[in-house]
């Protein structure tokens, strides 16, 4: 269980510093630092001998990437408080917590449609209801078949994550598929149209993360999949927003 | 090979129920406990059993009730759960998390059920989700069985007028389209079915081989580059899609042997289809607007537009068989109206019967509907029907119903508004009753036609108008004249003079007592009979014949024609109209029987005071006796006719009279065989001597006739004598005896006692003559005739004077 935050709060904490009983301890200052960020000095050098509570206080500080734990790139906050001694190493601290961002529904939210296929073999043309998506939010569409030529085994919808570090040549990227949703059994014959309803809660997302510190990005990818009965995929990705809903 | 298939099948079908007992019983622990998330999480696992491939129609089934039956547990345990206040639309959320779209929608409907029954949303949006999201089911077996499954769980929920889910003012509607779009998308399931490839494998190389040659590299343009293929596949990715193009439009079709299979399978699923529309009957807010509106016209449109052999004729049926009658009486155009949209190998025939079985029982139970049927005219839609030129190609090559299930609904159909209307009058108001009547084939016309006239005759009906005469006629013509194609050798002889006979007994239920209706009466019959052939005719214009004269009687009974001009009907112009149709007949020919007709309606012109009438009657009877008739037997009997006619006549004058008499006597004289020529010619007797008129006793001619016959007599005696050996019987002595007897009463002053008293003695001399051959009746006639004298002498009074000097 970590505390958890969002951008512009104020970090308002106790550091407890607490002797062993009935000893005296000696330190050279006691600081705590939001990692990367700012660095609180809590005492000067001293001398303690009972439990000692320092209140500390970051105010609104700005995190605007949220937290994450991706494959190959982690996003944390970190508060450390380090208790400086002499002749022996720093005793050190360290408390994460999680920071998570929520944005307000974007005002422009189209849907997404197209129509693709292969000529003379298959055509058809789907429908997201829109290109944005919150988290708890559900896919709604709509899949027409124009044209069918060939024998479809079956249909099913994947949400894609993507996320790629590293920048040029040094780029890594890992795609993992988070959701499987079969859409569609059988095989539809021209004019059929397919309903799509799947809603994204039960599925671990994050927000869409583009370029954080220019370090990672982090996107999402609804894919449509039709498999023909000698189980040949045909496909077609496209990319969606994910964002986290501020909630009235 | 085919019971490898048959124990791989049960092989699966274990394999499956197994799957799904296992399930199932780790979904009832979960229930037990009360653990929604594995609850779901075990029923959709065991519901993942039913998307198998590999069993038949009828193995699916079995499968499928498992499940069904594990299904309702679960709604239980759904009721429950939103009872003890989980939320029905979260819950309706949750199952939808499943990925496998099968187990989801089975648990979204088994949700969307209980979310119904809660109420907590309006049963049609409900309804309309469900019915939308199943589309994402294109397999035709599953989405059968997964849409019978909504069906089975919706048909008490639906937002019926008077349900406990009725919704706003379009409430019916909403139930309708409800149903009405499950029901299209299981047809079309269903349909598609029979037309699904069956790919073979080995089938498909050799076509693939075929194919090669045939691949346009260039086809894949790039305006469509939108999809990517999978990596490994990418040598396929040109190729591929063309020829799986050539093999689609090769339109590759398994073995005849696996057609009839997947027709067999597929005729086990029709009651899934049919199912929707019981459904849709059972709707209480369907009135018949709605049904003429809505309901049907879609229903049809699907059945028409499926363009399956199997579907149209079976969903027609159903159809036919859900829907109330009255429903059907009132959509009647729309209904037949789309028979001839089906398709042309469809047993049309078979659908109209069950359609007019349907109906016939309608009319049959009451009364009160025969209304309805002449205000929608019912008759002459199906008639219509019946007579569309591609209706007609359906029902038989030569446009006649030889089914005989559908013959006989036509019969009773037809029969119906007889037996209750209790009077032919108003059928024949059903314009089109008779163009029904001729899809049946000839024997079942004619008795159709008997049954009408048995009801006619039942009921004492009386035809009063030419109008209806012509109705009716065109009702039983199979009786009245030869419909195409029947060959008189097929008829029995027996059978076909009943069926003519009913017709004359018809024909004099034709009455009107109007003469001048009932003179178009007699024309109408006229015309129709006269086409009925020689075979007919004898029966025909006797009964048609009278009918004129009873008219005659009638008219001549009013003191003056109550019409006054000579258009109108005067017993002159019926005599017209006599001759022409005893014409028809003696052409037949029918001598025996026209003379027989001449000679009444010469009696009757008598009485009517035309002696042209008369006279020319006469002469038509004696041409037909001259050069018709020949056989001696009917000779005897004309001859006998004409005088016995001839006698009563009183309308000729001295001229006309002694010709026809002449030429009577003449061909009397000139009978054949003597005793007949000596009977004739003492009959002749009576022409000169008519009781009441006082200037028709010619004494001397009686006298002349009476010698006549005695000579004749006598010869004939001596022809017996010469080539028997011995005397013939005195029977003609006897008769002439009898006749002067006759003439000597009436006061004839040429009968004298004497030849009278001649007579006797001849007749005793004879019978005491040893060559006499005994004759016991001779005998006894002739001692009658002594009695009688004796009688008369006795009697006393002018009579017994008269007699008195008369020995016996």
């Amino acid at each position: 269980m970590l505390p958890l935050f969002q951008s512009q709060e104020t970090i308002i904490g106790e550091v407890l510093v607490e002797p062993t009983q009935g000893k005296k301890f000696e330190h050279n200052g006691i600081k705590i630092e939001l990692l990367g960020q700012i660095v609180r000095e809590l005492d000067v050098p001293g001398e303690l001998y009972e439990r000692k509570t320092y209140p500390f206080e970051f105010s609104t500080v700005e995190m605007p990437h949220e937290s994450y734990n991706g494959v190959n790139v982690r996003l944390r906050y970190i508060l450390k408080v380090t208790i400086g001694r002499n002749y022996v190493t720093n005793m050190v601290e360290y408390q994460e917590f999680v920071v998570r961002n929520f944005t307000p529904p974007p005002p422009i939210n189209n849907s997404i449609k197209m129509e693709v296929g292969i000529e003379d073999c298959l055509h058809i043309e789907f429908e997201y209801n829109t290109s944005k998506y919150h988290l708890k939010d559900a896919i709604l569409g709509k899949i027409y078949f124009l044209l069918v030529r060939i024998k479809i085994k079956n249909m099913e919808l994947e949400i894609r994550r993507r996320e790629s570090t590293g920048s040029g040549p040094n780029t890594y990227v890992e795609t993992e598929t988070l959701a499987k949703f079969e859409l569609m059994d059988g095989a539809p014959v021209r004019g059929e149209s397919i309903p799509i309803r799947l809603f994204l809660s039960p599925y671990e997302l994050t927000p869409t993360y583009r370029n954080i510190n220019n370090k990672f990005s982090v996107k999402y990818f609804l894919n449509l999949v039709l498999v023909d009965e000698e189980d040949r995929r045909y496909f077609k990705q496209q990319e969606i927003t994910v964002y986290r809903l501020l909630e009235d | 090979m085919i019971s490898d298939v048959a124990q791989d099948e049960e092989k699966w079908l274990a394999a499956g129920i197994a799957g799904l007992q296992q399930n199932a019983f780790y979904m009832h622990r979960a229930l037990d406990s009360n653990n929604l998330r594995d609850a779901l999480k075990y029923s959709a696992q065991m519901l993942s059993e039913l998307r198998t491939s590999k069993l038949s129609p009828h193995k699916y089934y079995e499968l499928y009730m498992r499940a069904f039956d594990e299904l309702r547990k679960l709604e239980m345990f759904f009721k429950e759960e939103a009872r003890r206040g989980c939320s029905i639309i979260d819950l309706y959320e949750l199952v939808q998390h499943a990925g496998n779209i099968l187990p989801r929608l089975y648990l979204l409907c088994t949700v969307g059920s209980v979310y119904i029954k809660s109420k907590e949303a309006p049963a049609k949006d409900v309804l309309k989700d469900l019915v939308e999201m199943c589309r994402g089911i294109q397999h035709p077996l599953r989405g059968l069985f997964l849409r019978s499954y909504l069906s089975q769980v919706s048909r008490d929920k639906l937002p019926d007028i008077g349900s406990e889910y009725e919704g706003d003012a379009d409430t019916v509607t909403d139930a309708v389209e409800f149903v009405l779009q499950n029901f299209t998308e299981m047809n079309k399931l269903w349909v598609r079915m029979q037309h699904q490839l069956q790919y073979h494998p080995i089938f498909i190389l050799t076509r693939l081989a075929l194919c090669l040659e045939n691949v346009h590299f260039a086809s894949l343009g790039s305006c469509l580059p939108l999809w990517c293929y999978s990596a490994c596949e990418s040598f396929i990715l040109l190729a591929d899609p063309v020829l799986r193009l050539a093999i689609g439009l090769s339109g590759l079709q398994g073995p005849a042997r696996d057609k009839e299979k997947r027709e067999k399978e597929r005729s086990e699923l029709r009651d899934l289809v049919g199912k929707n529309l019981h459904v849709l009957s059972q709707i209480e807010g369907i009135d018949l607007d709605m049904y003429k509106d809505g309901v049907l016209p879609r229903v049809l449109e699907q059945v028409v537009n499926c363009k399956d052999e199997l579907a149209q004729f079976y969903l027609m049926d159903c159809i036919i068989q859900v829907f109330p009658d009255e429903y059907h009486l009132q959509t009647l155009d729309v209904l037949l109206g789309a028979c001839p949209l089906l398709e042309p190998s469809v047993d049309i025939k078979t659908v109209l019967s069950q359609l007019m079985e349907r109906l016939s029982n309608y009319a049959a139970s009451s009364t009160e509907v025969l209304p309805e049927f002449l205000q929608v005219e019912a008759f002459s839609k199906l008639s219509n029907a019946i007579g569309k030129g591609s209706c007609v190609k359906k029902l038989s090559g030569k446009g006649k119903i030889t089914d005989s299930k559908a013959t006989k609904q036509i019969v009773a159909l037809l029969s119906a508004p007889l037996e209750k209307y209790n009077d032919i009058v108003t059928a024949l108001k059903l314009s089109n009753y008779p163009h029904v009547m001729e899809y049946l084939d000839n024997e079942t016309n004619k008795v159709m036609s008997t049954v009408i006239i048995q009801s006619i005759m039942k009921n004492k009906t009386c035809i009063s108008t030419s109008d209806k005469v012509e109705a009716l006629f065109e009702l039983v013509k199979g009786l009245v004249k030869d419909l195409d194609g029947t060959l008189h050798d097929e008829i029995d002889e027996d059978d076909f003079k009943e069926e003519q006979n009913s017709v004359s007994r018809l024909i004099q239920m034709l009455y009107n007592e109007d003469p001048v209706e009932m003179f178009k009466v007699i024309c109408t019959v006229k015309k129709h009979i006269l086409t009925g052939g020689p075979k007919r005719l004898p029966f025909t214009v006797p009964p048609l014949v009278f009918s004129c004269l009873k008219l005659v009687r009638q008219l001549q009974g009013q003191e003056e024609n109550p019409f006054g001009d000579e258009t109108s009907t005067t017993p002159k112009k019926i005599f017209q109209l006599l001759n022409q149709t005893i014409e028809a007949l003696s052409i037949v020919p029918a001598p025996e029987l026209s003379l027989q007709l001449y000679l009444q309606c010469a009696e009757a012109a008598n009485d009517c005071d035309l002696e042209p009438v008369a006279y020319e009657f006469f002469t038509q009877a004696y041409i037909l006796y001259e050069e018709e008739i020949s056989d001696s037997k009917a000779q005897v009997t004309a001859i006998h006719l004409i005088i016995g006619t001839l006698q009563r006549m009183h309308v000729f004058g001295v001229e006309n009279r002694d010709t026809l008499t002449h030429k009577a006597t003449g061909y009397s004289a000139k009978l054949l065989k003597k005793p007949d020529q000596c009977r004739a010619v003492y009959a002749c007797s009576h022409l000169f001597w008519v009781d009441d008129q006082e200037n028709m006793k010619d004494g001397e001619r009686v006298l002349l006739c009476l010698k006549r016959a005695l000579r004749i007599a006598n010869a004939a005696q001596q022809m017996t004598n010469a080539t028997r050996g011995s005397t013939g019987s005195v029977t003609l002595f006897v008769e002439i005896l009898n006749k002067y007897l006759y003439f000597f009463e009436k006061g004839n002053p040429q009968i004298t006692i004497s030849t009278i008293q001649g007579l006797i003695e001849l007749i005793t001399t004879e019978m005491q003559s040893d060559s006499t051959t005994p004759d016991p009746a001779a005998d006894a006639f002739f001692a009658s005739t002594l009695r009688y004298i004796q009688f008369q002498k006795q009697k006393g009074g002018a009579v017994g004077e008269k007699y008195e000097p008369i020995k016996v």
